[in-house]
Protein backbone atom coordinates (compact mmCIF):
# COMPACT_ATOMS: atom_id res chain seq x y z
CA UNK A 1 0.00 0.00 0.00
CA UNK A 2 3.28 2.32 0.27
CA UNK A 3 3.44 2.95 -3.41
CA UNK A 4 3.59 6.54 -4.50
CA UNK A 5 -0.22 7.69 -5.76
CA UNK A 6 -0.30 8.36 -9.60
CA UNK A 7 -0.89 12.59 -9.87
CA UNK A 8 -4.58 12.80 -11.19
CA UNK A 9 -6.07 16.40 -12.20
CA UNK A 10 -9.07 15.49 -10.68
CA UNK A 11 -8.63 13.18 -7.64
CA UNK A 12 -12.07 13.95 -6.36
CA UNK A 13 -14.35 15.34 -9.38
CA UNK A 14 -17.61 15.44 -7.11
CA UNK A 15 -16.16 17.45 -4.50
CA UNK A 16 -14.52 19.88 -6.47
CA UNK A 17 -18.12 20.20 -8.63
CA UNK A 18 -19.21 21.02 -4.96
CA UNK A 19 -16.55 22.84 -3.81
CA UNK A 20 -16.83 25.38 -6.55
CA UNK A 21 -20.50 25.47 -6.34
CA UNK A 22 -20.32 26.46 -2.68
CA UNK A 23 -17.85 29.12 -3.45
CA UNK A 24 -19.70 30.77 -6.21
CA UNK A 25 -22.96 30.63 -3.45
CA UNK A 26 -20.75 32.44 -0.80
CA UNK A 27 -20.11 35.07 -3.45
CA UNK A 28 -23.00 35.67 -5.44
CA UNK A 29 -21.76 33.81 -8.89
CA UNK A 30 -19.42 37.02 -9.44
CA UNK A 31 -16.97 36.69 -12.00
CA UNK A 32 -13.56 37.15 -10.32
CA UNK A 33 -14.72 34.49 -7.92
CA UNK A 34 -15.67 32.11 -10.43
CA UNK A 35 -12.26 31.90 -11.49
CA UNK A 36 -10.97 31.70 -7.60
CA UNK A 37 -13.20 29.48 -7.15
CA UNK A 38 -12.44 26.79 -10.14
CA UNK A 39 -8.57 27.43 -8.70
CA UNK A 40 -9.46 26.29 -5.67
CA UNK A 41 -11.75 23.14 -6.85
CA UNK A 42 -8.28 22.06 -8.63
CA UNK A 43 -5.61 22.53 -6.13
CA UNK A 44 -7.67 22.32 -2.50
CA UNK A 45 -8.46 18.36 -4.00
CA UNK A 46 -4.73 17.71 -5.13
CA UNK A 47 -3.61 18.92 -1.45
CA UNK A 48 -6.28 16.80 0.40
CA UNK A 49 -6.18 13.22 -2.14
CA UNK A 50 -4.01 11.52 0.01
CA UNK A 51 -6.02 11.67 3.17
CA UNK A 52 -8.80 10.45 1.82
CA UNK A 53 -9.53 6.67 2.01
CA UNK A 54 -11.37 4.27 -0.67
CA UNK A 55 -14.96 5.10 -0.55
CA UNK A 56 -18.15 3.80 -1.91
CA UNK A 57 -19.48 5.90 -5.34
CA UNK A 58 -22.89 6.59 -6.38
CA UNK A 59 -23.08 4.31 -9.40
CA UNK A 60 -26.47 5.42 -10.02
CA UNK A 61 -26.77 9.30 -9.71
CA UNK A 62 -30.25 9.83 -11.04
CA UNK A 63 -31.80 7.36 -8.41
CA UNK A 64 -29.71 10.02 -5.91
CA UNK A 65 -32.31 12.43 -7.30
CA UNK A 66 -35.25 10.27 -6.92
CA UNK A 67 -34.32 9.13 -3.34
CA UNK A 68 -34.05 12.94 -2.06
CA UNK A 69 -37.27 13.63 -2.97
CA UNK A 70 -38.86 10.90 -1.12
CA UNK A 71 -36.61 11.79 1.83
CA UNK A 72 -37.50 15.44 1.73
CA UNK A 73 -41.44 14.09 1.13
CA UNK A 74 -40.53 12.03 4.51
CA UNK A 75 -39.32 14.58 6.17
CA UNK A 76 -42.66 16.92 6.12
CA UNK A 77 -44.76 13.99 6.81
CA UNK A 78 -42.53 13.01 9.97
CA UNK A 79 -42.79 16.48 10.98
CA UNK A 80 -47.08 16.79 11.07
CA UNK A 81 -46.77 13.00 12.37
CA UNK A 82 -44.58 14.08 15.74
CA UNK A 83 -46.30 17.21 15.85
CA UNK A 84 -49.55 15.56 16.09
CA UNK A 85 -48.39 13.07 18.80
CA UNK A 86 -46.87 16.03 20.49
CA UNK A 87 -49.80 18.15 20.85
CA UNK A 88 -52.03 15.13 21.90
CA UNK A 89 -52.19 13.70 25.29
CA UNK A 90 -49.07 11.91 25.70
CA UNK A 91 -50.70 9.26 28.35
CA UNK A 92 -50.90 6.55 25.40
CA UNK A 93 -47.30 7.23 23.91
CA UNK A 94 -46.07 3.55 23.32
CA UNK A 95 -42.32 4.43 22.66
CA UNK A 96 -39.93 1.40 22.15
CA UNK A 97 -37.02 0.29 21.19
CA UNK A 98 -35.93 -2.01 17.92
CA UNK A 99 -33.63 -4.04 16.15
CA UNK A 100 -33.16 -3.93 12.65
CA UNK A 101 -31.02 -6.54 11.14
CA UNK A 102 -28.58 -4.56 8.70
CA UNK A 103 -27.50 -5.61 4.92
CA UNK A 104 -25.15 -2.57 4.16
CA UNK A 105 -21.72 -2.54 5.33
CA UNK A 106 -19.58 0.00 3.59
CA UNK A 107 -19.40 3.56 5.99
CA UNK A 108 -21.04 6.17 3.17
CA UNK A 109 -24.24 4.23 2.71
CA UNK A 110 -24.44 3.08 6.26
CA UNK A 111 -24.06 6.61 7.23
CA UNK A 112 -26.67 7.81 4.45
CA UNK A 113 -29.09 5.20 5.89
CA UNK A 114 -28.85 5.61 9.39
CA UNK A 115 -29.41 9.90 8.93
CA UNK A 116 -32.71 8.87 7.00
CA UNK A 117 -33.81 6.26 9.36
CA UNK A 118 -33.53 9.46 11.99
CA UNK A 119 -35.08 12.13 9.70
CA UNK A 120 -38.50 9.91 9.26
CA UNK A 121 -41.59 9.22 10.79
CA UNK A 122 -41.03 8.71 14.12
CA UNK A 123 -37.98 6.69 14.51
CA UNK A 124 -34.43 7.96 15.72
CA UNK A 125 -31.48 5.28 15.18
CA UNK A 126 -29.57 5.38 18.26
CA UNK A 127 -26.80 2.92 18.51
CA UNK A 128 -25.28 0.69 15.82
CA UNK A 129 -23.61 -2.84 16.96
CA UNK A 130 -19.78 -3.02 16.47
CA UNK A 131 -19.80 -5.23 13.44
CA UNK A 132 -22.55 -3.28 11.81
CA UNK A 133 -25.09 -6.01 11.88
CA UNK A 134 -27.84 -4.30 13.72
CA UNK A 135 -29.11 -0.82 13.99
CA UNK A 136 -30.95 0.34 17.14
CA UNK A 137 -33.76 2.32 16.45
CA UNK A 138 -35.60 4.39 18.97
CA UNK A 139 -39.61 4.27 17.77
CA UNK A 140 -42.00 7.25 19.13
CA UNK A 141 -44.62 4.96 18.79
CA UNK A 142 -44.89 1.34 17.74
CA UNK A 143 -47.99 -0.77 16.65
CA UNK A 144 -46.30 -3.46 14.66
CA UNK A 145 -42.41 -4.11 15.70
CA UNK A 146 -42.12 -6.58 12.49
CA UNK A 147 -44.12 -4.29 9.78
CA UNK A 148 -41.77 -1.10 10.65
CA UNK A 149 -38.36 -3.29 10.73
CA UNK A 150 -39.81 -4.43 6.96
CA UNK A 151 -40.97 -0.95 6.11
CA UNK A 152 -37.65 0.76 7.38
CA UNK A 153 -35.52 -1.70 5.08
CA UNK A 154 -37.72 -1.86 1.78
CA UNK A 155 -38.30 1.70 1.69
CA UNK A 156 -34.83 3.05 2.44
CA UNK A 157 -31.76 0.62 2.39
CA UNK A 158 -33.29 -1.08 -0.68
CA UNK A 159 -32.70 2.30 -2.40
CA UNK A 160 -29.52 2.48 -0.95
CA UNK A 161 -28.51 -0.77 -2.26
CA UNK A 162 -29.40 0.38 -5.44
CA UNK A 163 -27.66 2.84 -5.69
CA UNK A 164 -24.11 1.96 -4.17
CA UNK A 165 -24.20 -1.29 -5.82
CA UNK A 166 -23.38 -3.37 -2.90
CA UNK B 1 -47.64 42.34 6.54
CA UNK B 2 -44.57 41.37 6.64
CA UNK B 3 -44.28 43.39 9.37
CA UNK B 4 -46.49 41.52 11.61
CA UNK B 5 -45.48 38.00 10.16
CA UNK B 6 -42.31 38.58 11.55
CA UNK B 7 -43.20 40.26 15.18
CA UNK B 8 -45.27 37.10 15.32
CA UNK B 9 -42.60 34.76 14.17
CA UNK B 10 -40.39 36.00 16.53
CA UNK B 11 -42.89 36.02 19.22
CA UNK B 12 -43.57 32.26 19.03
CA UNK B 13 -40.05 31.87 18.75
CA UNK B 14 -39.08 33.57 22.24
CA UNK B 15 -42.00 31.24 23.72
CA UNK B 16 -39.94 28.56 22.20
CA UNK B 17 -36.90 29.90 23.19
CA UNK B 18 -38.61 30.48 27.14
CA UNK B 19 -39.78 26.36 26.78
CA UNK B 20 -36.34 24.99 25.94
CA UNK B 21 -34.44 27.05 28.62
CA UNK B 22 -37.00 25.78 31.21
CA UNK B 23 -36.01 22.36 30.24
CA UNK B 24 -32.57 23.47 30.36
CA UNK B 25 -32.95 24.55 34.46
CA UNK B 26 -35.85 21.63 35.28
CA UNK B 27 -33.94 18.62 32.65
CA UNK B 28 -33.66 15.83 35.11
CA UNK B 29 -29.69 14.13 33.47
CA UNK B 30 -27.40 15.83 31.69
CA UNK B 31 -28.28 14.69 27.99
CA UNK B 32 -31.68 16.60 28.52
CA UNK B 33 -29.70 19.71 29.27
CA UNK B 34 -27.73 18.65 25.91
CA UNK B 35 -30.70 18.70 24.10
CA UNK B 36 -32.19 21.82 25.15
CA UNK B 37 -29.17 23.70 24.58
CA UNK B 38 -28.67 22.26 21.21
CA UNK B 39 -32.13 23.16 20.77
CA UNK B 40 -31.72 26.69 21.85
CA UNK B 41 -28.88 26.94 19.01
CA UNK B 42 -31.20 26.16 16.51
CA UNK B 43 -33.85 28.36 17.42
CA UNK B 44 -31.38 31.55 17.45
CA UNK B 45 -30.67 30.84 14.58
CA UNK B 46 -33.94 31.42 13.30
CA UNK B 47 -34.55 34.82 15.46
CA UNK B 48 -31.29 36.01 14.33
CA UNK B 49 -32.48 35.45 10.14
CA UNK B 50 -36.06 36.81 11.89
CA UNK B 51 -33.88 40.18 12.51
CA UNK B 52 -32.14 40.14 9.52
CA UNK B 53 -35.41 40.41 7.86
CA UNK B 54 -36.63 42.71 9.98
CA UNK B 55 -33.67 45.11 9.45
CA UNK B 56 -33.53 44.50 5.81
CA UNK B 57 -29.96 44.08 5.63
CA UNK B 58 -27.77 40.35 4.52
CA UNK B 59 -25.20 41.09 6.85
CA UNK B 60 -26.45 38.87 9.74
CA UNK B 61 -26.30 35.60 7.58
CA UNK B 62 -22.94 34.99 8.66
CA UNK B 63 -23.47 35.03 12.23
CA UNK B 64 -26.36 32.30 11.31
CA UNK B 65 -24.15 30.02 9.73
CA UNK B 66 -21.16 30.15 12.43
CA UNK B 67 -23.65 29.56 15.31
CA UNK B 68 -25.18 26.63 12.75
CA UNK B 69 -21.29 25.43 12.73
CA UNK B 70 -20.67 26.02 16.24
CA UNK B 71 -23.97 24.46 17.70
CA UNK B 72 -22.98 21.27 16.55
CA UNK B 73 -19.63 20.84 17.11
CA UNK B 74 -20.42 21.81 20.71
CA UNK B 75 -23.34 19.21 20.80
CA UNK B 76 -20.88 16.54 19.45
CA UNK B 77 -18.25 17.67 21.99
CA UNK B 78 -20.78 17.44 24.84
CA UNK B 79 -21.75 14.29 23.84
CA UNK B 80 -18.26 12.62 23.61
CA UNK B 81 -17.51 13.93 26.85
CA UNK B 82 -20.45 12.30 28.28
CA UNK B 83 -19.82 9.11 26.12
CA UNK B 84 -15.46 9.23 27.14
CA UNK B 85 -15.28 11.42 29.93
CA UNK B 86 -12.73 12.91 27.67
CA UNK B 87 -13.15 15.16 24.39
CA UNK B 88 -9.97 14.84 22.79
CA UNK B 89 -8.50 11.34 23.12
CA UNK C 1 -41.94 43.68 -3.85
CA UNK C 2 -45.78 42.15 -5.03
CA UNK C 3 -48.47 41.54 -2.62
CA UNK C 4 -48.23 37.60 -3.75
CA UNK C 5 -44.68 37.63 -2.87
CA UNK C 6 -45.62 38.87 0.52
CA UNK C 7 -48.13 36.63 1.21
CA UNK C 8 -45.82 33.82 0.40
CA UNK C 9 -42.76 35.27 2.37
CA UNK C 10 -45.09 36.04 5.63
CA UNK C 11 -46.92 32.27 5.58
CA UNK C 12 -43.02 30.31 5.48
CA UNK C 13 -42.16 32.44 8.30
CA UNK C 14 -45.09 32.23 10.35
CA UNK C 15 -45.67 27.94 9.62
CA UNK C 16 -41.76 27.98 10.45
CA UNK C 17 -41.73 29.51 13.55
CA UNK C 18 -45.29 27.42 14.73
CA UNK C 19 -43.22 24.11 13.58
CA UNK C 20 -40.35 25.27 15.42
CA UNK C 21 -42.75 26.40 18.57
CA UNK C 22 -44.45 22.13 18.83
CA UNK C 23 -40.66 21.23 18.63
CA UNK C 24 -39.78 22.75 21.93
CA UNK C 25 -43.11 21.86 23.39
CA UNK C 26 -42.06 18.35 22.67
CA UNK C 27 -38.99 18.86 24.67
CA UNK C 28 -40.73 20.22 27.00
CA UNK C 29 -43.50 17.98 27.46
CA UNK C 30 -42.63 14.40 26.35
CA UNK C 31 -42.53 11.91 28.99
CA UNK C 32 -39.08 10.53 28.84
CA UNK C 33 -35.49 11.10 27.37
CA UNK C 34 -35.78 9.04 23.98
CA UNK C 35 -39.26 10.39 23.31
CA UNK C 36 -37.56 14.11 24.22
CA UNK C 37 -34.84 13.27 21.43
CA UNK C 38 -37.65 13.06 18.27
CA UNK C 39 -39.08 16.59 18.83
CA UNK C 40 -36.43 18.46 18.03
CA UNK C 41 -34.52 16.79 15.49
CA UNK C 42 -37.48 16.75 13.22
CA UNK C 43 -39.21 19.77 13.92
CA UNK C 44 -35.77 22.29 13.66
CA UNK C 45 -35.29 20.83 10.43
CA UNK C 46 -38.08 21.79 8.77
CA UNK C 47 -38.90 25.01 10.74
CA UNK C 48 -35.17 26.48 9.87
CA UNK C 49 -35.57 25.45 6.71
CA UNK C 50 -39.21 27.31 6.03
CA UNK C 51 -37.39 30.20 7.70
CA UNK C 52 -34.28 30.14 5.39
CA UNK C 53 -36.72 30.15 2.64
CA UNK C 54 -38.48 32.64 3.02
CA UNK C 55 -35.48 35.17 4.44
CA UNK C 56 -33.93 33.99 0.52
CA UNK C 57 -36.85 34.55 -1.50
CA UNK C 58 -36.71 38.31 0.28
CA UNK C 59 -33.01 39.00 0.01
CA UNK C 60 -33.59 37.98 -3.79
CA UNK C 61 -35.79 40.24 -4.26
CA UNK C 62 -34.12 43.54 -2.26
CA UNK C 63 -31.27 43.26 -3.77
CA UNK C 64 -32.04 42.31 -7.20
CA UNK C 65 -30.37 39.03 -7.66
CA UNK C 66 -30.33 35.47 -7.22
CA UNK C 67 -29.17 34.82 -3.64
CA UNK C 68 -28.55 31.45 -2.80
CA UNK C 69 -26.39 31.77 0.50
CA UNK C 70 -29.42 30.35 2.87
CA UNK C 71 -29.66 27.20 1.15
CA UNK C 72 -25.76 26.42 2.72
CA UNK C 73 -27.28 26.38 6.31
CA UNK C 74 -30.13 24.53 5.64
CA UNK C 75 -27.99 22.03 3.87
CA UNK C 76 -25.45 22.13 6.93
CA UNK C 77 -28.79 21.58 9.40
CA UNK C 78 -30.03 18.52 7.00
CA UNK C 79 -26.69 16.96 7.77
CA UNK C 80 -25.77 17.64 11.32
CA UNK C 81 -28.99 17.22 12.74
CA UNK C 82 -29.46 13.20 12.26
CA UNK C 83 -25.97 13.00 13.19
CA UNK C 84 -26.51 15.02 16.38
CA UNK C 85 -29.28 12.97 17.71
CA UNK C 86 -27.39 9.35 17.15
CA UNK C 87 -24.57 11.03 19.06
CA UNK C 88 -27.17 11.98 21.62
CA UNK C 89 -29.32 8.80 21.96
CA UNK C 90 -25.42 6.71 22.11
CA UNK C 91 -24.91 9.64 25.12
CA UNK C 92 -28.27 8.59 26.75
CA UNK C 93 -27.69 5.15 26.65
CA UNK C 94 -24.64 5.29 27.61
CA UNK C 95 -25.57 7.15 30.87
CA UNK C 96 -28.31 5.16 31.37
CA UNK C 97 -30.86 7.85 31.45
CA UNK C 98 -34.47 6.62 32.81
CA UNK C 99 -37.51 5.91 30.44
CA UNK C 100 -41.05 5.67 31.04
CA UNK C 101 -42.32 1.79 32.56
CA UNK C 102 -44.46 1.73 28.88
CA UNK C 103 -41.34 1.65 26.81
CA UNK C 104 -41.48 -1.98 24.84
CA UNK C 105 -37.99 -3.80 24.42
CA UNK C 106 -36.27 -1.83 27.51
CA UNK C 107 -33.94 -4.95 27.38
CA UNK C 108 -32.36 -3.95 23.48
CA UNK C 109 -31.27 -0.76 25.01
CA UNK C 110 -29.29 -2.47 27.53
CA UNK C 111 -27.95 -5.03 24.55
CA UNK C 112 -26.90 -1.81 22.50
CA UNK C 113 -25.38 -0.97 25.52
CA UNK C 114 -23.47 -3.79 26.15
CA UNK C 115 -22.83 -4.83 21.84
CA UNK C 116 -24.44 -8.14 22.62
CA UNK C 117 -26.88 -9.61 19.96
CA UNK C 118 -30.08 -8.88 19.75
CA UNK C 119 -31.56 -12.32 19.55
CA UNK C 120 -29.52 -14.17 22.41
CA UNK C 121 -30.82 -14.07 25.73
Amino acid sequence: MDKVRKFVWFPTPYHSVLLWLVWQILHDFSRGHMVLGAIFAIVIPWIVAPLSEESAVAKKPIKVLSYTFRLLIDIAVSNYDVAKRVLQSNRNLKPAFIAVPLDIKEPVPLTIFTSSVSLTPGTVSVELSEDRKWLYVHVLHLEDEQALIELIKARYEAPLKEIFGC
Amino acid sequence: MLTYAILIACALLCCALALNAWRLIIGPSTPDRIIAVDTMYINSIALIILLGLHQGSAIYYESALLIALLGFVSTSAFCKYLLRGDIIE
Amino acid sequence: MTVFLEVVVSALLVFGAVVMLIGSIGLAKLPDYFTRLHAPTKASTLGVACILVASMIFFSIQLGHVNLKEVLISMFLLITAPVAAHMLGKAGLHYKVKMTDSTQNQHLAKKAYLQQHPEEK
